[in-house]
């Protein structure tokens, strides 16, 4: 008799390598589902079990889940892009050129990485409020709530970091509008901006510094705040169900 | 009875020398699970599975988007050549739109530092921790100090005639008035909605009421020079 796929996927995850790999080896029992949870290091931030009210639609509407989808896509799509960026003066526009007419699918590269920047901006403010109107910022989430103040700054400056990479007006403009704004800060403002900026105006090592802190210092730092983020959910015991809430 | 203590404490980290161990669980610092009766389901694969629909699908969405719609992109960049106007990334629209009304000092540093400042006490803010109406209370000293406020903060917006600040500002009041004038066991389904709003959900909604409008502004309404134009007169 045939061997059903079933059958083949069960005898790859009996094999020594698999389970080298994947400890929790096969068969569809609860103990091996919680394993596959628990051993792997990326989903072990959640919870083994979680409540089926916190699954519904209606509850989340996905916003959080959602918020990082858009921030995987960005992270994948973002260094897809950076294979054809140089972070110069003026050579980041003639990349932008080279994305649009020689690169393969280079605009569409572009354009997807743009419209999910605008979309995480718009999910996690979004997530936010969501959260608010549900009340599950109280007791004993509000170190989290602040996690997600802090990442929803973030998500803002790394939108606001890829907004000058493309060195065309659009870019070079927005940047000197709010730079112009940070020097208002009294007394550390100016000092501020010409940290931001690495001189007195928007110009090649302003480029240089956004870039980097586009690409690397900011991402890195979102991921790790995400991490706290994720794992805070299971510390403080699971996604709001709205228990004791008398709506 | 004895006094005699059953155990001994002591600092050693070699545990083949000292085998005992004593756990001391202390008040609030383990983790914070409340034991519920709600029905729980496997995260792998109930939760991994929803979570991963959700992001493919929001993937296919944001590929026909792009498929579609290109990225804006401008000439090179001119230090020499100012647009008219130069705009922020549609985020901070809403700021730079303040910024045409107060001194930059006011709409660039103490606006965005109150609001992150505000966001971040939220949680620990306990008034009104049990979320009912505000008007529930204490109806007429709550509403002398509302009325106050309206009319102190209108004033002061009236004086820099910022019209995009008041207007919204007085709908939220408005409806907040319609819910002290509502009854919580109003026939009106909207009325009984209304009067159960606390504090914190009218703040914040008239927060998330202004921002939207003040972006919705600063990105279509504003044209050369900052001035009022109508986005489908172009």
């Amino acid at each position: 008799m045939a061997k059903t796929l079933e059958g083949y996927i069960s005898e790859l995850q009996g094999t020594r390598v698999w389970r080298s790999v994947f400890r929790g080896g096969a068969g569809a029992n609860n103990l091996r589902r919680s394993l596959a949870v628990q051993q792997n290091v990326f989903l072990h931030l959640a919870s083994v079990k979680i409540s089926r009210r916190s699954l519904s639609f209606r509850a989340t509407w996905f916003l959080g889940t959602l918020s990082l989808g858009t921030f995987l896509i960005l992270a994948i799509t973002g260094i897809l892009l950076m294979l054809y960026y140089h972070p110069s003066v003026p050579q980041a526009y003639a990349d932008m050129k080279d994305l649009q007419f020689v690169v393969s699918a280079g605009v569409f590269l572009r354009n997807l990485h743009r419209w999910s920047a605008h979309a995480m901006v718009f999910l996690v403010f979004a997530h936010m409020f969501k959260v608010f109107y549900r009340g599950a910022y109280r007791s004993p989430r509000e170190f989290n709530w602040v996690i997600g103040v802090v990442l929803l700054i973030l998500t803002l400056l790394l939108s606001y970091t890829g907004y000058l990479l493309p060195w065309d007006q659009l870019a070079f403009w927005a940047i000197t509008v709010g730079a112009n704004l940070m020097s208002s800060v009294p007394v550390l403002g100016q000092k501020f901006r010409f940290l931001m900026l690495g001189g007195n105006t928007v110009n090649a090592n302003a480029l240089l510094r956004f870039y980097v802190l586009h690409c690397v210092i900011l991402p890195l730092t979102a991921a790790v705040f995400l991490a706290i983020h994720f794992w805070r959910i299971r510390k403080d015991g699971g996604l709001y169900t709205g228990q004791g809430d008398s709506k | 009875m004895t006094d005699e203590k059953k155990f001994v404490t002591g600092l050693d980290s070699d545990s083949r020398r000292t085998p005992l161990r004593l756990a001391f669980v202390t008040r609030r610092t383990s983790p914070q699970v409340k034991v519920t009766d709600d029905p729980v389901v496997m995260t792998y694969p109930e939760g991994i599975l929803r979570a991963v629909v959700a992001v493919q699908s929001l993937a296919i969405a944001l590929v026909v988007i792009s498929l579609i719609w290109d990225a804006p992109l401008e000439e090179l960049a001119d230090p020499m050549h100012t647009p008219n106007p130069a705009k922020a990334p549609w985020y901070f629209l809403g700021l730079q739109e303040l910024l045409h009304y107060f001194p930059p000092v006011v709409a660039g540093v103490i606006i965005p530092g109150l609001v992150v400042a505000a966001l971040i006490v939220i949680p620990y803010f306990n008034i009104n921790i049990e979320a009912e109406g505000i008007w529930l209370k204490n109806r007429q000293r709550r509403l002398r100090i509302f009325g106050a406020v309206v009319v102190i903060f209108s004033a002061v917006m009236l004086l820099f005639q910022v019209y995009a600040v008041l207007m919204p500002t007085l709908t939220i009041a408005a409806f907040m008035l319609a819910a002290a004038r509502s009854a919580p066991d109003s026939p009106v389904r909207f009325r009984r909605w209304l009067v159960s709003k606390p504090v914190a959900y009218w703040v914040m909604t008239w927060f998330l009421v202004q921002a939207s409008v003040l972006t919705i502004i600063g990105t279509f309404f504003r044209g050369p020079g900052w001035s009022w134009i109508w986005p489908w007169r172009s």
